[in-house]
């Protein structure tokens, strides 16, 4: 978790300057690092998905059951906290602590709304009986999206203990890093569900 | 001094953070101190230690097999029984002893040769060897669970499904690996980082050793790879546990999803295992040929390229499914391909030994036993590549012997050359060289007994994985002969543990010098073993193989010529610690009797931590909980309960700061670690004097931190000697 290793200080007897062959420090190429390897994940999920699509052999499909529009909304939702997630870093850099915990708040909402309407889409999905046993577009749909939801709630949690500890002042501006480092993992949150709701919502099978 | 702050650090109270949930452990020696170790070379040893204990358990399965084949119509084992032995047996071998005593290596030895401290994230680096042994207990926990994995390594779907496979066999292999995946991706973040960030002064990429070279391969082909295998795992246990249907034909699932998400993790992880072992040998020939290595530029680029090519051939694992001439040719002629890389490195390894003068010690035997072994492999190998050859050898023992050429006579002979090499710096003695040799050419014929007649029982049609054999098919022989051949091997490793006691016990005769060998590179430059700082003075590399240039000067034809020890120690000394504080003279052959402590020297060391364990103790209470919980009407609140350990363990992880403040550090970066010096009491005694003061002040005002959390408790616990003079002062 990002914010478990950010607080840990490399500890080399090289001082705190954080002076890296590579001139990043080494929680975020760690995070980078740990980024590359998601996207060989969701690249797997997304691909077993589309080896599915129109393959099922029993309804329902995506065009029976998708309400684009509302699933627009919602992944404009997701998009617009990455606007707040950049306010939120820009906030910590110049030293304004108020407005840093007003957008990280702001954006942990804003991916928590998301989520409750990943919660309210499944559900209605449900009762318009496509479950994961159903058919193969049930499992596929349900585990790539489930995933990225589980993704976007342990974001959500980053952001959430990040707003805590500036709370109780333990987050100064001198670390501001970690704040760009749980923005990182945000952000590919979000660019990998442009990436699906391109592939599975717009994209017609 | 001291008592300049930045600005915006926040000052905290004096007393330790309210958020602690375990205490800060502190022995130093026994169980507790292993148990939360972050010390990259103490869990390299555990690596090691567990990798080796599954070695056994592995071969131990092995052998019952080839008991049971030894003749016709064999009774010593059930079909089932055969079934689950060769899936935990190739499972065992991959993930549970060449994987982990690769990542021995790495751990142990990659800090040392770029002159780091400690890997990136030493907490981190526990957590992945603890998940990795209770992933290998979870596995083997099967064997008293209801009967372990029985569908192959490779565990193909649908086979696998709960149709096909309703106990909990497979979901003992589903979890088991995804546990084992996580262990190995952290510990892949870790060491990249480790190794593109830390590097010591100088240490350019293209300087590094090769092992280290291949160590970043490796990680980086794990990082990738291992996500694809979580993946299909994932799939799997949806199908298994909530009823999804990819892999149920009946909804139109596709075996063959299944087959290209394997392969496409299972090639790379073929490198994974490979690549190593070829870094082992590259820095145990020079050394033994007394040569530079041949084209060190070119071994790197090969490594590379089959890291890079090791990706486009995963299709000819599946050439008899049926996709196509297409598809086919195509990863026929890139199989093909990726053995020219491979070709080369080994032209390469030729080369360096060629003319040089050689020294047959045990590290060289299983070096040159490598490449000669590794050579039959990879030639079968490209035998394979030839797809209307390969229909003819699928599933059949030819593929047996193949891949047991390139990952018993590749990995493991390398593996076993760099046991022997790099022994001595671990753990201060010599291995005995006569046993070494026994030891050497015991497993060097009981690997050919067994192996090579698996080749023509191949071709003349025996199947693999099948429990019996009819007398009459003409294969008693053969298959004798490689049962022989297995129990020799289990003969030389009896042979190798056996020399481990015995040079344990003689070890005041075989106890080590610093640089047994003559090698060439930075962990041969510390003491054998290293104290726990690694290196008191930070190393500076001038070139590749910066520690032989130390030693040696050329003359005017190109010879090497030993420089005098006070010429040696001018150059070796010449240090500058990013900060400045370096300081020039101090002798490392003239060391001290004693190693200074990291205290005495000013170096600030991590701390060791009880999250890392309680951390990935949590995994597998998860993976018990999902696997029970089916049986008992989706009922996982075992699963929540290890989810609550593993998060309260992170929680924890994350408030706990990696390295307890000393009251000199925080603020002040390196201005005064006080500079090493080969044992210089005056110069250490000053550095002391200059802590004190500085925990003077830091006591003074709490240890305010530019961290945050980081600082406050200075001087509560963890006393050495720099702590007490702080308090006096």
């Amino acid at each position: 978790m990002a914010t478990a290793e950010v607080t840990a200080p490399a500890g080399h007897g090289e001082g705190h300057g954080h002076v890296t062959n590579t001139g990043l420090s080494n929680e975020k190429l760690a995070m980078w690092t740990f980024l590359g390897s998601e996207c060989l994940l969701f690249g797997a999920l997304i691909s077993a998905y589309f080896l599915y699509r129109g393959r099922s052999a029993t309804g329902p499909t995506p065009e029976d059951i998708y309400d684009i529009p509302y699933t627009s909304v919602s992944s404009f939702v997701l998009l617009m906290s990455s606007l707040t997630m950049v306010l939120a870093l820009a906030a910590i850099q110049r030293g304004d602590h108020r407005r840093l915990r007003v957008w990280l708040m702001a954006t942990a909402l804003l991916g928590a709304s998301f989520i409750a309407g990943q919660v309210y889409e499944f559900t209605s999905f449900i009762r318009e009986g496509l479950t994961i046993r159903t058919n193969l577009f049930g499992s596929s749909f349900y585990v790539l999206t489930g995933f990225h939801g589980v993704h976007v709630t342990l974001g959500i949690v980053m952001l959430l203990s990040l707003w805590n500890l500036s709370l109780r002042g333990k987050l100064p501006q001198s670390r501001s890093e970690v704040v760009e480092i749980a923005g990182l993992y945000w952000h590919f949150v979000d660019v990998v569900w442009i990436v699906i709701f391109t592939v599975i919502y717009l994209i017609p099978s | 001094m001291t008592t300049v702050l930045e600005p915006a650090a926040v000052p905290e109270a004096g007393a330790r953070p309210d958020t602690t949930i375990l205490r800060r452990p502190t022995d130093a020696k026994g169980i507790w101190s292993w148990m939360t170790t972050v010390d990259h070379k103490r869990i390299g040893i555990l690596y090691g230690v567990t990798a080796f204990v599954f070695f056994i358990l592995g071969g131990v399965e092995a052998l019952l097999m080839r008991l049971q084949l030894a003749r016709p119509n064999g009774t010593v084992l059930s079909a089932d029984a055969y079934n689950q032995l060769f899936t935990m047996h190739g499972t065992t071998m991959v993930f549970l002893v060449i994987m982990p005593m690769s990542a021995a290596f790495f751990n142990y030895l990659a800090p040392l040769q770029i002159g780091a401290r400690d890997v990136a994230f030493p907490r981190l680096n526990a957590f992945s060897y603890w998940a990795f042994l209770f992933g290998g207990i979870f596995l083997y926990s099967s064997f008293f669970l209801g009967g372990a994995p029985n569908g192959g390594w490779f565990g193909y779907a649908p086979n696998t499904s709960i149709t096909y496979s309703p106990g909990h066999n497979i979901d003992f292999w589903v979890f088991g690996l995804q546990i084992l995946g996580i262990a190995s991706t952290v510990g892949a973040v870790n060491l990249i980082v480790t190794i593109l960030n830390m590097r010591a002064p100088g240490m350019t990429l293209m300087r590094m050793p090769v092992f280290t070279w291949m160590t970043l391969v490796s990680s980086f082909l794990i990082l990738f790879a291992m996500p694809i295998i979580t993946v299909a795992l994932f799939l799997l246990m949806f199908d298994r546990n909530f009823g999804a249907n990819f892999f149920n034909p009946a909804a139109g699932g596709d075996p063959l999803l299944w087959q290209h998400l394997f392969w496409l993790f299972g090639h790379p992880e073929v490198y994974i295992l490979i690549l190593p072992a070829m870094g082992m040998v590259s820095e145990i020939l020079p050394v033994f040929a007394r040569k530079p290595l041949f084209g060190y530029p070119v071994i790197v680029f090969s490594g590379i390229a089959i890291g890079f090519m090791g990706w486009g051939v995963w299709v000819h694992h599946m050439f008899a499914v049926g996709l196509g001439p297409v598809a086919v040719s195509a990863f026929s002629i890139s199989t093909m391909f990726i053995a020219v890389p491979t070709g080369v490195k080994i032209f390469n390894w030729l080369g360096t030994v060629w003319k040089g003068s050689i020294k047959f010690s045990t590290p060289m035997l299983f070096a040159m036993g490598f490449i000669a072994m590794f050579t039959i492999g990879g030639l079968s190998g490209v035998t394979h590549s030839v797809s209307p050859h390969d229909r003819q050898q699928t599933d059949t023992y030819y593929v047996v012997a193949h891949f047991h050429y390139v990952l018993f006579g590749g990995a493991l002979f390398g593996i076993m050359g760099g046991l022997y090499y790099w022994w001595p710096k671990v753990f201060g003695y010599l291995l005995d060289e006569k046993l070494g040799k026994l030891n050497f050419w015991t497993w060097f014929v009981g690997f050919n007994l067994t192996f090579a007649p698996m080749h023509w029982l191949g071709l003349q049609g025996m199947p693999r994985r099948i429990y019996t054999y009819d007398e009459s098919l003409g294969l008693n022989f053969l298959n004798m002969v490689a049962t022989v051949g297995s129990f020799v091997i289990a003969a030389s490793t009896m042979v190798f543990i056996y020399n481990i006691w015995w040079s344990a016990r003689r070890r005041t005769g075989l106890s080590a010098p610093d640089d047994p060998w003559d090698a060439r590179t930075l962990e041969w430059a510390t003491s054998s073993p290293p104290p726990d700082y690694n290196f008191a003075t930070q190393p500076v590399a001038h070139s590749v193989d910066t520690f032989w240039h130390e030693k040696y000067s050329e003359d005017d034809e190109g010879r090497p010529v030993r420089r005098q020890p006070a010429e040696a120690a001018s150059t070796a000394v010449a240090v500058a610690d990013g900060g400045g504080d370096g300081d020039a003279d101090g002798d490392r052959a003239a060391g001290p009797a004693r190693a200074p402590t990291a205290a005495e020297l000013g170096i600030h060391m991590p701390s060791p931590s009880y999250y890392p364990i309680v951390a990935a103790l949590g995994i597998p209470i998860i993976c018990y909980g999902m696997l029970y919980g089916r049986d008992s009407g989706s009922n996982y609140v075992v699963a929540v309960i290890g989810a609550l350990v593993l998060f309260g363990a992170i929680y924890g992880w994350g408030m706990e700061p990696s390295a307890e403040p000393e009251e000199d550090h925080d603020d002040h970066g390196g201005e005064h670690q006080p500079a090493l010096v080969g044992g210089d009491p005056a110069e250490l005694e000053a550095g002391a004097a200059e802590g004190a003061a500085a925990a003077g002040g830091g006591n003074g005002d709490g240890a305010p931190s530019s961290d945050g959390g980081d600082g406050g408790d200075g001087g509560d616990e963890g006393a050495g000697d720099g702590d007490g003079d702080g308090k006096e002062a």
